[in-house]
């Protein structure tokens, strides 16, 4: 067994509209679509084009500087159009689906009696591949790499996210297959951590891995946070990562031989008005998904993910590759008079500038307001109150802003991806948005390094 | 306020680009802004953002001075008539003291925001940036360090150097080396001296009271114990001012703290910059290392003081030091000013420290400069980045050690 590890840093957002019940829809739309800009850093190269039939499993397209890292259909049916915007970039492939799905058949497997090689090429043939990240950089992980360990977090502690154990132990099978299958793909540990104090006794009879038990507040559930407790990483070194979801689609592809991308998605936040599971396909339309839960007239913010690190996205769009939960909160609509003195009994502050420290357990029900404006740094010691690691983080930002390579390989450019900086964004006194920055600076390592 | 909402966005696109006012948009906005907090929406990462903005934060700091603001206004009229006879008691005349008090240090107030503010929106016009909420606090902080009887101009000129030269050249709030407010006290200091600093600039009026009043001294606490340097501290001159410290004494340690003693307007009362603290403390904006480590810092050095006993001034309480003069004000409002202290956690217990030291080395050592306290941290100041250099370095080699470790 692992170790335990206690996070003291970082703060759980306490955000009304959780979700009210486990009760699972199943759902399905005419219309599909994979979204390139769901994968950051891939230059997508088509394998198919408009009018052609494709089964689930079937390359959509391909990594242009990757070739053997394919992007595939979620369902089957016929590819009626490859949306492109300026530039000729290539937006949305949609593809018209099958009444009844025809998988591509990939051949059930057992990762135990495979090598490493054999379950990459597994992964990359089927269009699974693209759920194993790496660190550093924070992409889809480069197959001709040899991680010195593979990490995973079973639970997500950002603001209403869903309970991932359920998720879990509703496929037992196909996450412990995983594991195995992971186990495979790294010389080093794969590193598996459970919430602190959870029931994490399902995972023990596998072998190959190291359990740990995490403690403490958001980001406790960041797997960067984990990475950087259990073993950093060091320049020139590589960790993939694979979330929950993920796991249960490899795991799924080892057990039927199918690349099945359905899971459980979470509808949150104030402004949904059913909070509970549905079941579908990666790239289900959200006009359909969210009928019934979500009042598009409503005005207010789609978010694909969590308010800490998803993205904007809208009615009229389609479900993200990675993505498992929709939050939908309330757009700022007015001006706030004397805000800078009004006692803010509903404003979330880390600070105790708002009387918000009387009410510790009180849920508040947050709009999108950046609540002032953007100016330089002034305020210091405020970012570090959530940043767990042995990082100074506004140094770091500030390595990135010049551009000094050598002075953020020496600050632990390595070891960070934007959402490790998600709650510094959140607390800024000066509205910076730091996570779009670690992002440049990850872009720009990318640059340097190749 | 649907009423004044209304007129602020009626008026918005007359300031926007192309409006008729385009290069009035600075101010605008800074009026729009005080007035409302802005809709901003969120645009690029986290959706919900913390309520905290830098107005909120700034105001947070002035309304923690408002005690010292309160009590030198009081203090002002009190050493005032105090020093002709009048009202001797606490309790007496304090209307007239307040309505003195008011009538000599608001002005003082007034010509620092309106100098201050003025200069800033000239910059934002040039600089087309939004107007900066760093002045709220530093114009504040200017008249309550400076003596009473400083001359309005002067207080005006050190306001345009503070905002020009220690701040706006290098870029506006944030990115300032100095602290503005230190920076104007400072350029007085050395451009005035007889004006601040002497007998005759902390009580109101010291001029004009020396001639009517017999055995007016004006001194503060500060200069009558730099008097004692020098000369042997069992002479009639020491022990005079020795005693002076004593139980009874005018600088007793209870008058001491709470403050009845002349100096600059906000900084006699070491209780009201308590309050002060612990309102900057609770609120999470002044940092508890800094000024923990500056008093640790601070007892220090007067103890050591105290072992050497050298003269009077050397011999005064090690907790006694640190209740005169400027310490207390300067510890909490000064040198915990997030922008030119120490910026890394570690740097800060360091910064602290050396605040304090230096503050009670350079007043005993150094009788030109009793107030040690303005010169230390302008000191600390521009060794803060030196301090962060050598913290970060030291998190370097930790990774870069970590990694031969690693390889090997």
């Amino acid at each position: 067994m692992g170790s335990n590890i206690k996070i003291n840093k970082g703060v759980d957002v306490k955000l009304q509209g959780r979700l009210e019940s486990d009760e699972i829809n199943q759902l399905s739309s005419s219309t599909y679509a994979l979204l390139p800009s769901n994968f950051h850093g891939v230059t997508p190269k088509m394998e198919v084009k408009a009018g052609d039939e494709v089964l689930a499993g079937t390359p959509l397209f391909h990594d242009k500087f990757q070739e053997q890292v394919k992007f595939c259909a979620p369902v089957s049916g016929e590819v009626v159009e490859v949306v492109r915007g300026e530039k000729r970039k290539i937006l949305e492939v949609k593809i018209l689906a099958d009444k009844e799905l025809r998988f591509k058949d990939f051949g059930a497997s057992d990762p135990s009696n495979m090598d490493g090689e054999a379950v990459k090429n597994h992964l990359l043939a089927s269009g699974a591949w693209p759920f194993v990240m790496q660190r550093p950089y924070d992409v889809i992980a480069n197959p001709s790499h040899d991680p010195k360990a593979i990490f995973i977090s079973t639970f997500s502690s950002a603001p209403l996210a869903p309970d991932l154990d359920f998720q879990i132990k509703a496929e037992l099978e196909h996450f412990k297959v995983a594991l195995t299958a992971m186990a495979k793909l790294t010389k080093g540990k794969v590193h598996v951590s459970v919430r602190g104090g959870s029931d994490s006794s399902y995972l023990s009879g596998i072998s190959g891995i190291e359990v740990h038990e995490v403690y403490g507040s958001h980001p406790a559930g960041n797997v960067g946070t984990q990475i950087h407790k259990i073993d950093p990483i060091n320049k020139g070194e590589f960790v993939w990562t694979v979330d929950v979801p993920g796991l249960l689609t490899i795991g799924r592809l080892f057990k039927t031989g199918h690349f099945d991308t359905s899971r459980l998605v979470a509808t949150t936040g104030a402004a949904m008005s059913k909070r509970s599971y549905f079941k579908a396909y990666a790239g289900i339309e959200l006009s359909k998904a969210l009928e019934g839960r979500f009042d598009a007239k409503s005005g207010a913010r789609l978010i694909g993910g969590n308010v800490l690190t998803g993205a904007t996205t809208s009615h009229d769009s389609f479900l993200g590759f990675y993505d498992y939960q929709l939050t939908a909160i309330p757009e700022v609509e007015d001006r706030e008079f004397f805000g800078w003195i009004a006692p803010g009994l509903n404003k979330f502050s880390m600070s105790n500038t708002f009387f918000g420290w009387m009410t510790p357990n009180k849920e508040y029900n947050l709009n999108t307001s950046l609540n002032g404006e953007e100016r330089a740094f002034v305020m210091s010691g405020q970012y570090e109150k959530v940043f767990p690691m042995d990082i100074y983080p506004v140094q770091l930002l500030k390595a990135i802003l010049v551009e000094d390579i050598e002075l953020m390989e020496n600050l632990g450019i390595y070891e960070v991806a934007p959402e490790d900086f998600a709650l510094c964004e959140v607390v800024c006194t000066s509205k910076i948005n730091s996570q779009a920055i670690v992002r440049s600076g990850l872009d720009l390592m990318i640059q340097e390094m190749s | 306020m649907k009423f004044l909402q209304n007129i602020v966005e009626k008026l918005e696109p007359q300031f926007e680009k192309g409006g008729k006012f385009e290069k009035l948009w600075p101010l605008f906005d800074g009026f729009a802004t005080f007035a409302f907090v802005p809709k901003h929406p969120t645009s690029k990462g986290a959706h919900i953002r913390d309520g905290v903005d830098l107005k909120r934060t700034m105001i947070t700091v002035v309304i923690a001075m408002i005690p010292c603001l309160i009590f030198g206004i009081w203090n002002t009229g009190h050493q005032h008539f105090l020093a002709q006879g009048m009202y001797a008691g606490l309790g007496d005349g304090v209307l007239e003291k307040f309505f003195f008090g008011a009538w000599r240090v608001l002005p003082l107030v007034v010509v620092s925001y309106a100098v201050g503010l003025g200069v800033e929106f000239v910059f934002c016009i040039i600089k087309r940036h939004s107007i900066q909420e760093g002045f709220l606090v530093s114009g504040m902080l200017i008249p309550l360090c400076m003596p009473v009887d400083v001359p309005l101009w002067m207080v005006a000129v050190a306001t345009i150097f503070a905002v020009v030269i220690g701040k706006e050249v290098f870029g506006g709030t944030g990115m300032n080396i100095l602290n503005p407010a230190l920076t104007a006290r400072a350029f007085l200091f050395f451009a005035y001296p007889t004006k601040m600093s002497g007998n005759s600039v902390w009580i109101a009026d010291s001029e004009n009271l020396r001639a009517n009043v017999d055995g007016f001294s004006g001194a503060t606490a500060l200069g009558d114990l730099a008097s004692t340097v020098g000369i042997d501290k069992t002479s009639e001159t020491a022990t005079a001012v020795m005693s002076s410290f004593g139980n009874d004494g005018f600088y007793s340690m209870y008058n001491s703290f709470m403050g009845f003693i002349p100096g600059s307007i906000g900084e006699t009362s070491a209780l009201a910059c308590l309050i002060g603290a612990l309102i900057l403390i609770g609120s999470g904006i002044g940092s508890w290392k800094i000024m923990f480590s500056a008093v640790v810092g601070g007892l220090t050095m007067a103890g050591i003081f105290n072992l050497a006993g050298a003269n009077a001034f050397m011999d005064l309480n090690a907790l006694h030091q640190l209740l005169i003069g400027g310490f207390m004000f300067g510890v909490v409002f000064m040198a915990t000013d997030p922008v030119s202290a120490a910026h890394t956690e570690t740097g800060k217990w360091i910064y602290g420290f050396f605040v304090g030291f230096f503050g009670i080395m350079i007043r005993v050592f150094n009788p030109a400069y009793p107030e040690g306290m303005m010169m230390s941290i302008l000191f600390m100041n521009v060794m803060a980045p030196l301090i962060d250099h050598y913290v970060l370095q030291a998190n370097i080699k930790k990774r870069q050690k970590r990694m031969v470790i690693q390889t090997a």
